[in-house]
């Protein structure tokens, strides 16, 4: 058996001194301090910014895909498999586009919140 | 023959309610029984189910039936609708998803009570709610009696009364929490009963080397085709056609013989039939543009007014009304938490995609094998004409049943969806809430549309769905965006804004139904407001509420906590 290590056991020194009963941050968040305010500022900071640009990406697309169709017609004369090109394009080629708009959005906004978690609950 | 049709769609209706009634009684823990298990599914319906609950909700009769008709007319300028109604959840996914959820309210007026403290608010956006919804109902009930007149030549009523029967019996017995599980049931079915006929469609087409849709003639009748009118209409000829014609042509009563219809316009009597010979060019009802098949599939070719503008202004009422869908929305509610309800919409992301193949499939088909709907003028029975003309005798017959089946259950999921969230939203903001509220809320929402479903005009299913949108767009969505991402939005200057955007929209739609199409700029705008009036609504919202700055809700701050931080952090959240 091996050898026991002797280990200190204390409780708090006075009654004065307490572990806050959740993490300080939250608290500032809580109580609308100064800091609480920068924590939650930033938070929809890096959330507004994640969305305006999958916005960016979708409004890019929509914005610029039927002004392409209409200025260059000779695109739609292009076959390939013996679909005409915006039949096959508008048809199946924009949507993975939005699912993968999505998923990278929701990938980033997880991970901004993971950790925002961490700097909160460490601090 | 038809007999046979009616008996089939009938079975697999009655069956397929049935069945998806009992798994909503009774799949999960004994009947509804508290006012939480009408309106919220008690909370517990993991992203997948849920998922499919609002793929299903979504992709109604207009989705169903509406694309496929509006592609089968319009060719490439439709194919955009799919599209935006896809990025139309990518929108709802950044903008509002996760902090809606966040908020813990139930439906959307109770968001606008809690974000801006204002009893009058919630009045004003239960206003929006109900108007958004009822424009949604009347293509449901449109599209029913399409599809019973079309495939049994039953009286449009029919249709109507069933649906409303139905999802009164859905409804009034289960709520919320049966709802869901039928709609991810039905979701699936509907997939199956639209994807198996196409696959078989295009299989067959290949086999038999079907003519090309876009060869640059108009559209030509492919195999010998009796066209029978039921209404009195006028026609467009594009080029002289012979055809055999028993009824009144012209004023003229002919009974059998050939006649040469010249190119230009006739007038066919009610109750009349012409017989086509194949290869001959399809007359088209008046209100539908004749058009080339290498024009139909260009887009932009022509065939509208304005076709830019209207292309625009509907992909924007698309993209941001859907977040304004009552229906959509409150289904968040039913998420564990943010997390989940932003995984749910990028499910239904992948689902919606996949499902709107199958009508623009249906559409392009439709224009080889079903070019009598442009002469009828029924452009949305396209998808449930097409399989018993592909497949004749008994496996077409089935698989017509299987559409037409299929199609009924997207009329009565996305009615039920609807239905509930105006009984919900009605029931808390009258009677407080409670199960018999509800149950009153249901049968109001339910009557309203009826009433004017009689005097619907030319507009298709589609016309109307994208209405709803428009409306939602115009209203909601500036409310929702700037409740979520903006402190400064105060009661007054959201309340305006809604009065001002929700009564452009309106007024617009309004008009449109009951006074039809107009043409010009003046026309191209009111059938498509959306790109006017949404930037408008914005502004008002905005510049009233800097006017009224000092009207800002107090608990403002506060709401911004509980909107925008992740649940796991252990935080005052009231």
């Amino acid at each position: 058996m091996a050898k026991q290590r002797r280990v200190v056991v204390t409780g708090p020194r006075t009654r004065g001194i307490r572990v806050p009963p959740y993490p300080t941050v939250t608290r500032d968040i809580d109580e609308q301090t100064e800091l609480g305010a920068v924590y939650l500022r930033s938070m929809m900071r890096v959330q507004l910014r994640h969305a305006l640009v999958t916005c960016g990406i979708v409004a890019a697309v929509v914005g610029l895909l039927p002004l392409v169709f209409a200025l260059v017609p000779a695109l739609s004369a292009i076959k390939a498999l013996g679909v005409p090109l915006p039949w096959l394009v508008l048809g199946l080629g924009v949507q993975p586009l939005w699912i993968g708009a999505a998923a990278q959005y929701v990938r980033r906004t997880e991970r901004a919140e993971r950790d925002f978690i961490d700097v909160v609950t460490r601090s | 023959m038809i007999v046979l049709v009616i008996v089939t769609t009938l079975t697999a209706v009655t069956g397929l309610l049935g069945a998806a009634t009992v798994v909503g009684s009774f799949g999960r823990r004994g009947p509804a029984r508290t006012t939480s298990d009408f309106l919220v599914a008690s909370r517990s319906v993991s992203p997948m189910w849920n998922a499919s609950a609002i793929s299903s909700e979504y992709v109604s009769a207009a989705a169903f039936l509406g694309t496929a008709g509006l592609v089968l007319i319009y060719g490439a300028d439709m194919l955009w609708l799919p599209i935006g109604a896809a990025a139309g959840y990518v929108v709802v996914l950044v903008l509002i998803t996760g902090p809606l959820r966040r908020s813990g309210v139930y439906t959307l007026s109770d968001f606008a009570e809690w974000r801006l403290g204002s009893r009058p608010m919630r009045h004003a956006v239960s206003v929006c709610v109900c108007f958004i919804g009822w424009f949604y109902l009347l293509p449901q009930f449109q599209g029913a009696g399409v599809t019973l007149r079309v495939v049994a030549g039953l009286p449009v009523w029919v249709g109507w009364a069933i649906v409303v029967f139905v999802v009164l019996g859905i409804v009034l017995s289960g709520g919320m929490r049966s709802i869901t599980v039928v709609q991810a049931f039905q979701f699936w079915f509907k997939l199956l009963a639209l994807a198996l006929p196409a696959v078989a469609l295009m299989v067959i087409w290949r086999v038999q080397g079907g003519p090309d849709p876009t060869r640059p003639s108009p559209p030509q009748f492919a195999q010998p085709t009796t066209v029978s009118v039921a209404f009195q209409v006028g026609l467009r000829v594009p080029v002289d056609t012979r055809g055999h014609v028993d009824g009144v042509l012209d004023g003229r009563r002919y009974h059998g013989t050939e006649v040469l219809l010249t190119a230009g316009r006739h007038v066919v009597a009610e109750d009349s039939r012409i017989a086509f010979p194949a290869g001959a060019a399809v007359p088209h009802a008046e209100q539908i543009p004749v058009q080339r098949g290498d024009v139909w599939a260009t887009p932009f070719g022509g065939g509208r007014d304005h076709p830019l503008f209207g292309t625009y202004s509907v992909l924007l009422g698309m993209l941001l009304g859907t977040m304004g869908l009552p229906h959509i929305m409150i289904r968040f509610y039913t998420n564990t938490s943010g997390r989940a309800a932003r995984r749910t919409v990028t499910l239904v992301l992948v689902m919606l995609s996949l499902f709107y193949v199958f009508p623009t499939l249906y559409g392009a088909l439709g224009r080889v094998f079903t070019p009598e709907l442009l002469m009828t003028g029924d452009a949305d029975a396209t998808i449930l004409v097409l399989p018993g003309r592909l497949v004749p005798g008994l496996p077409g017959t089935l698989l017509t049943g299987l559409v037409a089946a299929g199609a009924f259950a997207a009329f009565v999921s996305t009615s039920c969806g609807i239905v509930v969230a105006i009984a919900g939203t009605l029931s808390q903001g009258v009677s407080g809430g409670g199960v018999r509220g509800f149950r009153i809320g249901a049968v109001i929402a339910i009557t309203v549309p009826l009433t004017l479903a009689g005097w619907l005009g030319t507009l298709g299913a589609a016309g109307l769905v994208t209405l709803a949108f428009t409306i939602s767009a115009c209203s909601l969505c500036p409310l929702l965006v700037l409740g979520v991402w903006w402190r400064g939005l105060t009661p007054i200057g959201a309340g305006t804004g809604l009065a001002v955007g929700g009564g452009c929209a309106v007024a617009a739609g309004l008009t449109q139904i009951i006074g039809g199409r107009q043409s010009g700029w003046w026309g191209a705008m009111l059938a498509q407001p959306a790109i006017a009036v949404v930037p408008l609504t914005f502004l008002v919202m905005i510049v009233i509420s800097l006017l009224t700055r000092a009207r800002v809700p107090t608990g403002v701050d506060r709401a911004m906590v509980r909107l925008h931080l992740p649940e796991e952090l252990l935080m005052n959240r009231s």
